[in-house]
């Protein structure tokens, strides 16, 4: 970037002001597939968890070494086999949300009470019934922790995947990096932080929001 | 009401062992061939040290715990032949912890067991609102509230509430008031007895509290490690004629002074007092007492003032009750012979005054009539335990 050019020129921001808002709805999407698809999973394996205790070890360690990997290595093993797509941009985005939601989801089911479990049984819930209508409402606080992580996380992450052809406002970034060319850079990366600011704004609010018994504690 | 009255619970040779035990024989919680029948309607306390076993029992009878061998029956039906939700739906269940839903409202929480068992709606609204007032809240204010917004007494009021929703033949309570301060706890004891009066439930009743047991049980069953069922009978029973050493160390060495909290003033013969009225001469007073150093100064109604010493009367002129002892202990017949000891050893004349429902005199209660109360009891020939 050359020193006398200035950080943001507003101009572009005339001129490319549908783009941005193309691009935004673009990171939406990735983001709300990869945390959606992630928690349908995790949903799905906390539950399995929940009966089957042993289980919790080895997926967390899966799910651990998958959150590990490096996310541009990630993105280059899978080309091979589902090339410069959405698909593989997702594969990347969802693995890296599964051992956060697991866990919020097993550990919320976890911190309900021994004895709220026990009254619920000896007063005669069945299996399905204290799930459904004790443990999740009760794990809800601690899932949606979770969950918010999970979303704050993927919003930075899926500017990455620029790099694969995906990356919302990604794009601007790598592209600001290509031209050294600094106003779609800071466009994208200050866009990308207000939304992961207000994903999880929006999620306080739909906990609170489900969660009334909790509020002023 | 459904099953208004209470049904029979029969413990049948059961016996639970816990395995993977490193302990020799039997584990902590075990219970070692238990037999006993509770009768419909009554307060059956089990009591014992920790581990003994009363709480694994409990649990029994509602199959949150399966017997090794032996069966439970109620109303003399084998409970190993109803089905486990089934089965818990039609007792209640209420734990030291409470365990109410935080997630759930007061009202919520109470119609828990009505709602499993599908009642319509406006039913469950109107029992919940029936149960809240019986157990003394008010519905108005409690019943969209959150537990956290409760005091711990109020929680384990509607713990006692939800169990009893649909008035379910049979109670199962561990350590209900463990949890609460022993003000509060005297006063749900005595609301629970009172409730228990109108409702005709059996209870089983967890405790370690022997005061407690004795206080709550109309039989008392005391449990020893290992699971063995040391005694089982009438609190008065087992006071006066423990059956082992270890039950006896555990009612206690004042196992006398308990014995006394289980008889009131009225059962005891009163005796007279010297009794002057007011503006009657300190002459007469000091008639009237004779070899007595007091007399009793009752005012126009028969209603006690207090005691006189007449020592200390002038030589001239009437007794008014500014002459009076202020602290002299009045009781109603219904005052425990323990709590009425306690008082008269805390005062001067150490007799105390018994009125009736109108604060009138009825006569007075001496140690010597409390000593002598107890050594009757003592000697009295006692009905084999059931």
């Amino acid at each position: 970037m050359t020193p006398d050019e200035p950080l943001i020129r507003p101009e572009w921001l005339q001129t490319h002001a549908l783009d941005v808002l193309q691009r935004v709805l673009e990171h939406l999407e990735l983001t709300g597939i990869a945390v959606g698809v992630g928690f349908v999973i995790s949903f799905a394996l906390g539950l399995w968890i929940s009966r089957r205790p042993g289980a919790y070890a080895p997926i967390t360690w899966v799910t651990g070494i998958l959150y590990t990997i490096p996310s541009l290595a990630l993105f280059a093993l899978l080309i091979p086999f589902t090339g410069l797509s959405l698909l593989t941009a997702e594969i990347g985005l969802v693995s890296y949300t599964l051992l956060i939601l697991i866990r919020g989801i097993v550990g919320g089911i976890r911190s309900v009470p021994a004895e709220v479990r026990e009254a619920a049984i000896g007063m005669g819930y069945t299996g399905n019934q204290l799930l459904w209508q004790v443990e999740l409402p009760l794990a809800t606080v601690v899932i949606i922790s979770g969950v918010r992580v999970a979303t704050i996380t993927t919003i930075g992450l899926v500017t990455v995947t620029a790099l694969i052809g995906q990356g919302g406002l990604g794009f601007f970034i790598l592209d600001g990096i290509q031209r050294l060319f600094s106003t779609p850079l800071i466009v994208g990366a200050t866009l990308s932080v207000a939304l992961a600011v207000a994903a999880d704004g929006v999620l306080v609010l739909l906990q609170r929001w489900l969660t009334p018994w909790a509020r002023g504690e | 009401m459904p099953g208004s009255r209470g049904a029979s619970v029969e413990f049948r040779h059961v016996t639970k062992r816990y395995e993977a035990s490193s302990h020799e024989g039997a584990g902590p919680g075990a219970v070692n061939n238990l037999s006993l029948i509770v009768p419909p309607g009554e307060i059956c306390v089990l009591v014992g040290p920790s581990g003994c076993g009363k709480t694994t029992s409990l649990k029994m009878v509602n199959r949150l715990v399966e017997p090794t061998s032996g069966q439970v029956l109620i109303d003399g039906e084998d409970i190993a032949s109803v089905e486990p939700t089934q089965l818990r739906r039609r007792i209640g269940y209420v734990i030291q912890q409470i365990g109410l839903f935080p997630h759930r409202t007061i009202a919520d929480n109470v119609a828990t067991v009505p709602k499993l068992l599908g009642w319509p709606r406006e039913r469950i609204r109107a029992r919940v609102d029936e149960l809240l007032t019986l157990i003394g809240l008010d519905p108005g204010i409690v019943r969209d509230r959150y537990p956290a917004q409760l005091s711990g007494g109020e929680r384990q009021r509607v713990g006692l509430a939800r169990a009893l929703a649909v008035e379910p033949p049979v109670m199962l309570m561990d350590e209900p008031f463990g949890a609460v301060d022993p003000i509060v706890r005297e006063r749900l004891q005595n609301e629970f007895l009172r409730l228990h009066e109108r409702l005709g439930t059996t209870v089983l009743f967890v405790t370690h509290d022997i005061d407690e047991a004795i206080k709550m049980g109309s039989r008392v069953a005391v449990m020893q490690q290992g699971g063995l069922l040391a005694q089982y009978a009438p609190p008065a029973d087992l006071l006066m004629h423990p059956a082992s050493d270890f039950v006896a160390r555990f009612v206690g060495v004042d196992r006398g002074l308990k014995r006394l909290a289980l008889s009131r003033v009225g059962e005891v013969e009163l005796a007279e007092a010297p009794l002057v009225r007011e503006g009657e001469s300190a002459e007469g007073a000091r008639m009237r007492a004779g070899d007595d150093a007091w007399v009793l100064l009752l005012d126009a109604e028969r209603r006690p003032i207090g005691w006189i010493d007449v020592r200390r009367l002038p030589s001239g002129g009437s007794v008014t009750a500014d002459q009076s002892d202020p602290s002299s202990p009045f009781f109603t017949r219904e005052t425990t012979l323990r709590d009425a000891l306690s008082l008269l050893l805390a005062t001067a004349v150490q007799t105390g005054v018994v009125v009736d429902d109108a604060s009138r005199y009825l006569g007075v209660l001496t140690l010597d009539a409390v000593a002598a109360a107890l050594r009757q009891a003592a000697v009295q020939p006692v009905g084999a335990t059931p």
